[in-house]
């Protein structure tokens, strides 16, 4: 099963790869990974999707725990949560389809960026279903690249992952 | 006053009470040196090979309860060190390891003897560190040996490059630590602790097997305590060795791969499994389906949560420190008006006698002839009267060590279980001997593993460590032998080692004694000439049998049920 695993770590040289080497090491999945600094510049925040039996899931709530650098980890998949993924894309734009791509994107309630004479650059955020759908809508023959940040996730209500 | 990194270093190591610290010096480490050269309190031990190092290190914190260190140098000398650091992390053994570093305005830039200390060790440290800064120095070796003795131990590696070791600064040495992301667990929890002892008192076939955690907790007393009050069989990992008196009538032997017959019976059919620190592994419990076909309730008490449920589903998990652990369910236990039942334990206790017999014990057909490895140990357990301590290497004479060797304490029995690192026998011997002089230490090899690290007779000479090495010499890589013999139809593909050396010449040439053993008679007389010998390093070479194999066995891949005894072949 899908899981996606929120962390707080120290924001020290070398806490990023602790995790990174942890999940090769044991062979687990990383689907996506994204890390920034959190408001206390001492701590970064990090959501990990990840995939895999109980067993597995378990094992790496467990193993993420023992690093010294993880400060506390939640499995966000285990109750309400919010995920969130930003995905720029630039997008091959002429003629007629200027129009129906500038449609789509007010539909999917992304923005366009930059625009040139024969481009659209568009941002769009969402879960990841959602922006896996709007590139099965603009199809593929028109994207000319598309990059994507790795799901971001927050707890609902009083689910707060907080040192 | 103001102090270099370097001498702080070492000030931080006399306030951590290091009495050894086993090193070999290099570039990046010569501040360190000098430091160490100006001071008395911390003895260096000059090792031949930095894996050496690290290994003595070890064995010197497996006898007692301490904390081992090495100092090594960049570059080679680190790598050298990563066979050690990796050993003493598969069997959780607290150790500081302090390595030079490259000065930190050369890091990155493939310096001379520049390696990646902490990306190399990353996967088999419990922590490590690069220290950038000499204002961190006195911080961090505090946090390493906090980090290295508390909780699961483990090695921890502190990287000081050339520089930071040359800078001064005030010396202050923090009282305590305090890490936010790093709280050990040290009680359990009440309620599971409860729940664990009537689910023990409730047992019709219950079975102790308690493993490494025993020894590295110091519990050995508590554990004999549980076992005795309850009446259960005991059984103990090739790590627990010495955490259960093996001269008890409780005890049934090790488990596992080379374990009992009846140890691992009882394993596999009993109705209650307590497992105390230790860690199911493969060699233990063998193939995880069929352990897992007859049903049992199990119950894991662990410091470690990655050690529970990892690859056996656990019914009562209880997270925490054996010690505070099996005091409070001793606790329980005794206050309980029940009692396991009398009658389902002697029923139980019958059936564990009946596989005694019918596994017919550990036995091997001695000769008059040639010279059984199972026979050098049994006599060397008769001469040490069960209280030596005795390192091994690893492979077949390991398995015999562990079999034939009846340990009634802890910290006696050092070995490299989790890694399995041939040449681990010798280095960790000369740790044992310097934290506990005029005991007797007696190293148990092979003719493969003792080449591995031989350099350290040279050690040995200069610290005058009073060793007695016994080696199987039967000419082969044993282990890799019989696997050959088993699995390989006895296609020998090299582990067969042409050209072994005159090792009573070699011994000799190390300024030792060496002594050459080919018939059984000679075997108790050579043993007892060789540990009369208080002062000197003896080096027996035992001429064994080369076709001897161990039993029990256990297949790789094999169900615990699923065992070659002696007769099968
Ligand atoms: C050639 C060869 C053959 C082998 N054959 C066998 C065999 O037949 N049988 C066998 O048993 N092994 C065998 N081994 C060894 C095997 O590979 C493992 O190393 C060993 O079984 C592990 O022992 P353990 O489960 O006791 O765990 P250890 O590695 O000793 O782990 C200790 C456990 O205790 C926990 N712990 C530590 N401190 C505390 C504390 N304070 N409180 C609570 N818990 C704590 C740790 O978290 C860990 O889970 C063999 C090895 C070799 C090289
Ligand atoms: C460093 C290392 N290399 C290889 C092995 C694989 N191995 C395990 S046992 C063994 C043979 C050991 O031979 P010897 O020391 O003569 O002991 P014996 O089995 O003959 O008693 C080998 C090669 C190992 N455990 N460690
Ligand atoms: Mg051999």
């Amino acid at each position: 099963m899908r899981h996606i695993i929120s962390l707080l770590m120290e924001n020290e040289a070398g806490a990023l790869s602790r995790v990174a080497g942890l999940f090769s090491a044991r062979g687990y999945n990383i689907e996506s990974l994204t890390v920034a600094p959190t408001e206390d510049a001492t701590l970064s925040r990090m959501t990990i999707v990840t995939s895999g039996s109980d067993a597995v899931i378990e094992q790496i709530n467990k193993q993420l725990n023992k690093l010294v650098d993880v400060v506390s980890v939640m499995d966000l998949s285990e109750g309400e949560h919010i995920e969130r993924e930003l995905m720029l894309l630039k997008l091959r734009a002429e003629g007629e389809a200027r129009e129906e791509l500038k449609r789509l994107t007010d539909i999917f309630r992304g923005r366009i960026l930059d625009v040139s004479d024969h481009t659209y650059t568009i941002e769009l955020t969402g879960s990841r279903v959602k922006l896996d759908s709007f590139i099965d809508a603009i199809g593929r023959d028109l994207i000319l690249e598309t990059v994507r940040t790795g799901a971001s996730g927050i707890g609902r209500g009083n689910r707060i992952l907080k040192l | 006053m103001e102090m270099t990194g370097a001498e702080i270093t070492i000030r931080c190591l006399q306030e951590e009470g290091v009495e050894y610290l086993f090193g070999y010096p290099g570039g990046a480490v010569l501040h360190i040196y000098d430091a160490l050269f100006q001071q008395d309190k911390v003895k260096h031990i000059l090792v031949r090979h930095e894996q050496a190092a690290v290994h003595a290190a070890d064995g010197y914190a497996r006898s007692s309860d301490k904390v081992g260190v090495a100092l090594v140098t960049s570059g080679p000398g680190l790598t050298n060190a990563v066979t050690g650091i990796a050993t003493a992390y598969l069997d959780s053994i607290p150790m500081v390891v302090i390595s030079g570093q490259v000065p930190t305005f050369a890091i990155g830039e493939d310096a001379f003897q520049e390696v990646d200390a902490v990306g190399i060790t990353r996967p088999c440290v419990k922590h490590n560190f690069l220290v950038k800064d000499v204002k961190d120095i006195a911080s961090t070796i505090k946090k390493a040996f906090y980090l290295a003795k508390s909780g699961r131990p483990g090695p921890v590696l502190v990287d000081i490059p050339k520089d930071v070791s040359g800078h001064k600064t005030e010396f202050v040495y923090p009282a305590s630590v305090n890490i936010r992301s790093y709280h050990p667990q040290g009680r359990g929890d009440s309620a599971q602790i409860r729940h664990a002892a009537q689910m023990m008192l409730e047992a019709k076939r219950p079975m102790i097997y308690a493993g490494g955690g025993v020894v590295l907790s110091d519990s050995s007393a508590q554990l004999t305590d549980l076992v005795r009050l309850l009446g259960f069989p005991c059984t103990n990992t090739l790590m627990g060795l010495g955490g259960f008196p093996a001269n008890d009538k409780q005890f049934v032997g090790m488990l596992g791969m080379h374990g009992t017959y009846e140890a691992n019976m009882a394993m596999q059919h009993c109705d209650v499994l307590v497992a105390i620190g230790a860690r199911f592994d493969d060699r233990v419990i063998g193939n995880v389906e069929h352990f897992a076909q007859v049903p049992r309730k199990i119950i894991h008490i662990d410091i470690d949560p990655s050690s529970i449920a990892k690859r056996v589903k656990v019914d009562v998990p209880i997270v925490g420190d054996l010690k505070l652990v099996l005091t409070e369910l001793l606790e329980v236990l005794r206050a309980s008006r029940q009692k396991p039942d009398a009658a389902e334990m002697a029923a139980w206790w019958k059936q564990v006698d009946e596989w005694r017999v019918t596994g017919g014990g550990l036995r091997y057909k001695n000769s008059s002839e040639i010279i059984k490895p199972q026979f050098v140990i049994e006599t060397l357990h008769k001469l040490t009267g069960g209280d030596a301590f005795v390192t091994s290497d690893v492979g077949q004479h390991q398995m015999w060590a562990a079999q034939y060797y009846k340990f009634n304490h802890p910290r006696r029995w050092i070995n490299s279980g989790g890694l399995g690192t041939m040449g681990f026998g010798l280095p960790a011997a000369m740790g044992v001997q310097l934290k506990h002089p005029g005991e007797t230490v007696a190293c148990v090899t092979g003719e493969g593993s003792i080449q591995m690290n031989i350099q350290e007779l040279s050690t040995c000479k200069q610290y005058h460590l009073p060793i007695k090495v016994l080696s199987l010499n039967n000419g082969y890589l044993g282990m890799v032998r019989q696997w050959q013999e088993f699995f390989h139809g006895n296609r020998f593909s090299e582990s067969y080692m042409d050209a072994l050396p005159d090792f009573v010449k070699v011994a000799e040439a190390y300024g030792h004694i060496g002594m050459r053993i080919d018939k059984p008679a000679d075997v108790e007389p050579a043993m007892k000439e060789a540990f009369s010998r208080k002062n000197d390093l003896v080096f027996m070479d035992f001429r064994t049998d080369s076709t001897e194999n161990v039993f029990p066995m256990v297949p790789g891949g094999k169900g615990l049920s699923e065992v070659v005894l002696a007769e099968d072949l």
